[in-house]
C-alpha cells in the first residue's frame, strides 16, 4: 500500500497549497448549496453574525451537492478544510455512520427555546442522526400548468391518470419518493409503504404502477430542471422541491398551482466535519445560527420550512415580496394535511439495490 | 599493428563516441524529468491507486479482525451456522468498531453485496454494547434475527480476503455468490453492459457524423483564399470557446418540443400541434448536442492536413483526364486520411467519456457509463465500483486505440 499513501501524500499536498489561502485564525469555510439558499443563510445568519464578531469570517463555498464525497476525500488525504457542511438527512447519517461528523449534545451545543425548552425537543425527531443539527424542513411536491390542464389535480393519485390529466410529467430520475408515491397511487395504505416495498412483490408493484406512465415522463437530475420544464410546457406535472416551485410561482408569476398530496419532507441541516478546523468558533456560530430567531428570519427569504417547533410562530413575511410565508411552507397546517417522512434506514439498507433495479427498468 | 581508430588523445574512436551520446542521453533525460515526473505524479499514480480501489478489500479483515480468521476454519457449504467462538469473536470485533465509530463502514461495504447488511450492523453496534455476557450465539439473533441467517456469515466468509474482483464482476453484471461462485446478475439489476454498449456505440456514431459534417467545412476552409477562411475558421473556434454548459442548454431551447425547431415545423404545417416531435431527453438530444460540441476536433485536424495537400496533386489527375470526382476520391481523400484518423480518434476517445451533456439532455436512453462513474463517485460513494467501471472504460479505450494501430497505423495519424 505504499503507492496509495504516496497519492495521498500527493493529494495532501495539492490540498494544503489551496488552503494556505484561507487559514487564518478565524475563517470558517461554510459548505452550503449556493444560489438562493446560501443568500437566505448569508441573510439572516452569516451576516448578523460577522457583524457581531469582527474577527470571524465566514467564506461560503458552494460544493454541498459534491459534498460528501470531496469530504470523504479531504479525510483520506488527512486535511479537511471545510469548518461547518449544509448536508441532506440521509447524508448526515451516511457521515456519522463513517466517522466523518462530529457526535454533538445537542442540548449543550445548541440553544434552548426562548421558553427554555431544551434544543433536543425544540428540534423533536427531525434530529435524525446524533451528528445532525437540522437547519429546515423541505418538502418534495407537485406543480402542475395551471393553464394546460383542464382540470387541477388534487391527489398524488392525479400524477398517475394520463386520462383524466393528458400530457407529460417531470420526476425526479431516482427511486427515492417515486416508489412511494406510485404505491400510494395503487391505493397502499401510506403508512405501510415501507412495509410493502420491504417485499419482492411490493417493488414490483411498485415499478407496474411507474410503468403505466414510464412514456409520459421527462427525468429530472438538478433542482432547477423541473421549473424550467414546467415554464416551457414541456411538461403539465413535475415534481420538484417546494423553494423552487414558490420562487417560479411567486417571483417569476409562471401560472404553477401547488399539488401538496402526499409532499415528501426531508431535512437539510449542518453537520461539523470530525478533524475539521476551528471547531471551538464553529459550535459557537453554530449556536447562534440555529437559535429560534434565526432559523425564522431564514423563512423570510425562502419557503422552506424551520426546523424548530418554536420558529413556526415567528416567521413572517418575504423580505422582498412582501407576502406572507406562512402559507407558502411546507409545514403549513393546510399544506401538510397528507404528507410523508421518508425512512431513512429502509433507504440507508436498499438504496444501491433500488437504484440499480430502477436503472435498469429506465434502460428497459 | 593495432587497427582500431583512435581519437587524438588515444582514446578509442568507439569508446569516445559512446561517452559522448550517453552525456547527451543523460541531458535529454535530465531534460524530460520534469515532465516525466509530473505525469507520474498527477496521472500514473493516480490511475494505479484507482486501480487498486476496484480490488482492494481490506475493510472486512480490518473491521473484524478476530472473526475473520476463525471464519477461515468454519465450511460454509455444510449448512450449519458457525459455532460460539465465531460469535464471541464477532461481538467482539463489534464492539471495538462501535467504540471506534468505524464499525458502519463495514455495514456500508457488505451493503453493495447484500441490502440490509448497513442496518444490521448499525443495529447490531448499538445494542452489543450493552451486551455483558455469553453465549453470544444466543444473544447476537437476538439483537438481529439476521445473525442467525447463515447467508450472512457466508457473505462475510466469501469477501473476507483483502482483495475482491466484486467490483470488476459487479462492473460486467456478474456477482459473486457465496454458493454459486460467479454468477450473472439477476435480470432487473443489469444496466451495466448495456451502457458500455449503449456508449461504444453512440460515441461511434457521433465520430461519423463529426466526420459527415467536419469533413466540408474543413475543405471550405482549406481551399478557400486565406483571409476568407481565417475569418470562417472563427465561426468554428467561437463555439469552441464557448461555455460546455451554454452550448447544451441552447441546444435545449431549440430542440424541445415547445421549442424552436418545433415551433417551426407546427408554424409551417409540417407538423400537427399535437404530435410534436421529441427530441430532447433521449438519445437523439445526446447525440446532436455532442456533435456539435465535438465538430471542432474533427474540423480542426482535417483542415491543418488538408492544407498541406497541394492543389497540383488534382490538377495533374484531372488533366490526366480523370473525371473531378473521380480525382477527389482517388487522389484527395487517401490524402487526408491521417486527418480522419487524428480527428476520429480524437472525437471518439472525448465522446467516451462526456458526462456532463448526456446528463443534461440524454434523458433516460441518451446517458453514458461515465454518468454512471460520477454518480457512484459523489452520491453513491461506491468508489470501489466507480473505479472498477473507470478502469474498464481505460482499457476499452486502449483496446481500441490498439486495434485502430493495427488497421490504420498511428505513425498515419497527424494532428496538425
Amino acid at each position: 500500500m505504499k503507492l496509495r499513501k504516496l497519492t495521498l501524500t500527493a493529494g495532501a499536498l495539492a490540498l494544503s497549497m489551496g488552503g494556505v489561502a484561507i487559514a487564518q485564525a478565524a475563517d470558517l469555510v461554510v459548505v452550503s448549496w449556493g444560489g438562493a439558499y446560501t443568500a437566505s443563510q448569508q441573510n439572516a445568519y452569516h451576516d448578523p453574525y460577522m457583524a457581531m464578531h469582527g474577527d470571524i469570517k465566514i467564506l461560503n463555498d458552494d460544493s454541498a451537492a459534491e459534498g460528501v464525497a470531496k469530504l470523504r476525500a479531504q479525510n483520506e488525504a488527512g486535511n479537511v478544510t471545510w469548518a461547518l457542511v449544509d448536508v441532506v438527512g440521509s447524508d448526515a447519517i451516511r457521515l456519522c455512520d463513517e466517522g466523518l461528523a462530529l457526535e454533538i449534545d445537542h442540548d449543550t451545543v445548541l440553544a434552548p427555546a426562548p421558553d427554555g425548552t431544551p434544543a433536543s425537543e425544540d428540534f423533536g425527531d427531525l434530529i435524525v442522526s446524533p451528528c445532525f443539527i437540522p437547519q429546515i424542513v423541505y418538502s418534495t411536491t407537485f406543480g402542475y400548468r395551471t393553464d394546460l390542464l383542464k382540470r387541477a389535480p388534487k391527489k398524488v393519485k392525479d400524477v398517475f391518470n394520463t386520462h383524466t390529466f393528458p400530457g407529460k410529467r417531470a420526476l425526479e430520475r431516482k427511486p427515492i419518493n417515486n416508489l412511494e408515491w406510485a404505491l400510494i397511487a395503487d391505493g397502499v395504505k401510506p403508512s405501510e409503504v415501507y412495509d410493502v416495498l420491504d417485499t419482492p412483490a411490493g417493488v414490483r408493484r411498485a415499478f407496474a404502477m411507474l410503468d403505466t406512465i414510464k412514456e409520459q415522463v421527462v427525468w429530472w437530475t438538478k433542482g432547477a430542471q423541473p421549473t424550467q420544464l414546467l415554464a416551457d410546457g414541456e411538461v403539465v406535472m413535475a415534481s420538484a422541491y417546494n423553494g423552487r416551485l414558490f420562487s417560479a410561482i411567486e417571483e417569476e408569476k409562471q401560472p404553477i398551482g401547488m399539488l401538496w398530496d402526499w409532499q415528501v419532507f426531508d431535512l437539510d441541516g449542518w453537520i461539523v466535519p470530525s478533524n475539521g478546523p476551528h471547531q471551538e468558533e464553529v459550535l459557537k456560530f453554530l449556536r447562534f445560527a440555529t437559535d429560534t430567531q434565526r432559523l425564522a428570519d431564514q423563512a423570510q427569504y425562502i419557503s422552506y420550512g424551520p426546523a424548530r417547533k418554536s420558529s413556526a410562530p415567528l416567521v413572517g413575511k418575504h423580505a422582498t415580496l412582501g407576502i406572507e410565508m406562512a402559507p407558502h411552507m411546507p409545514t403549513d397546517p393546510d399544506n401538510a394535511k397528507n404528507t410523508l417522512l421518508f425512512n431513512y434506514e429502509w433507504w440507508a439498507d436498499n438504496r444501491d439495490d433500488m437504484d440499480e433495479r430502477f436503472n435498469a427498468w429506465l434502460a428497459r | 599493428m593495432n587497427s582500431t581508430l583512435v581519437t587524438a588523445d588515444g582514446v578509442p574512436l568507439k569508446t569516445s563516441l559512446a561517452r559522448a551520446q550517453r552525456r547527451e542521453k543523460a541531458a535529454s533525460l535530465l531534460l524530460v524529468a520534469p515532465l516525466f515526473l509530473f505525469i507520474f505524479i498527477t496521472f500514473l499514480i493516480p490511475i494505479a491507486d484507482m486501480l487498486l480501489r476496484g480490488v482492494s478489500n481490506e475493510i472486512v479483515a480490518e473491521q473484524m479482525p478476530r472473526t475473520v480468521p476463525l471464519l477461515a476454519g468454519w465450511d460454509d457449504v455444510i449448512g450449519e451456522l458457525p459455532g460460539e467462538a465465531v460469535f464471541a469473536a464477532a461481538v467482539a470485533d463489534i464492539r471495538a468498531g462501535a467504540r471506534a465509530k468505524t464499525i458502519n463502514r463495514l455495514g456500508q461495504r457488505l451493503n453493495y453485496e447484500r441490502s440490509g447488511m448497513s442496518s444490521l450492523f448499525r443495529k447490531s453496534a448499538r445494542r452489543v454494547l450493552r451486551l455483558k455476557e455469553g453465549p453470544y450465539r444466543e444473544a447476537l439473533i437476538k439483537i438481529d434475527r439476521r445473525w442467525g441467517d447463515i447467508q450472512t456469515w457466508q457473505l462475510i466468509k466469501t469477501f473476507s480476503p483483502p482483495y475482491t474482483g466484486g467490483y470488476f464482476l459487479a462492473a460486467v453484471d456478474m456477482r459473486l455468490d457465496p454458493v454459486e461462485g460467479i454468477a450473472r446478475q439477476q435480470e432487473d439489476r443489469r444496466i451495466y453492459l448495456n451502457l458500455f454498449g449503449r456508449t461504444l456505440w453512440l460515441s461511434a456514431l457521433i465520430t461519423l457524423l463529426t466526420l459527415l459534417f467536419g469533413y466540408p467545412i474543413a475543405y471550405l476552409l482549406a481551399t478557400l483564399p486565406t483571409r476568407t477562411s481565417n475569418l470562417l475558421i472563427i465561426l468554428v473556434l467561437l463555439p469552441f470557446w464557448t461555455s460546455l454548459l451554454v452550448r447544451t442548454t441552447s441546444w435545449v431551447a431549440l430542440l424541445q418540443q415547445e421549442g424552436v425547431i418545433n415551433d417551426l415545423l407546427v408554424a409551417v404545417g409540417i407538423l400537427d400541434n399535437d404530435s410534436r416531435l421529441a427530441m430532447i431527453h433521449n438519445r437523439i438530444g445526446t447525440v446532436v448536442a455532442m456533435t456539435h460540441i465535438l465538430l471542432p476536433f474533427m474540423v480542426l485536424p482535417l483542415y491543418s492536413v488538408m492544407k498541406t495537400i497541394p492543389p497540383s496533386y488534382m490538377r495533374a489527375a484531372v488533366s490526366l483526364g480523370a473525371h473531378p470526382a473521380l480525382a477527389f476520391l482517388r487522389i484527395y481523400v487517401p490524402n487526408t486520411v491521417p486527418g480522419m484518423g487524428a480527428g476520429g480518434i480524437l472525437v471518439f476517445i472525448l465522446a467516451i467519456g462526456y458526462y456532463i451533456t448526456p446528463a443534461l439532455v440524454g434523458g433516460s436512453s441518451g446517458t453514458f457509463i461515465s454518468n454512471f462513474i460520477a454518480y457512484h463517485i459523489s452520491q453513491s460513494l461506491n468508489w470501489g465500483l466507480a473505479a472498477a467501471l473507470g478502469v474498464l472504460l481505460l482499457a476499452l479505450v486502449l483496446a481500441l486505440y490498439l486495434l485502430y494501430d493495427r488497421i490504420v497505423g498511428i505513425d498515419n495519424m497527424k494532428l496538425g
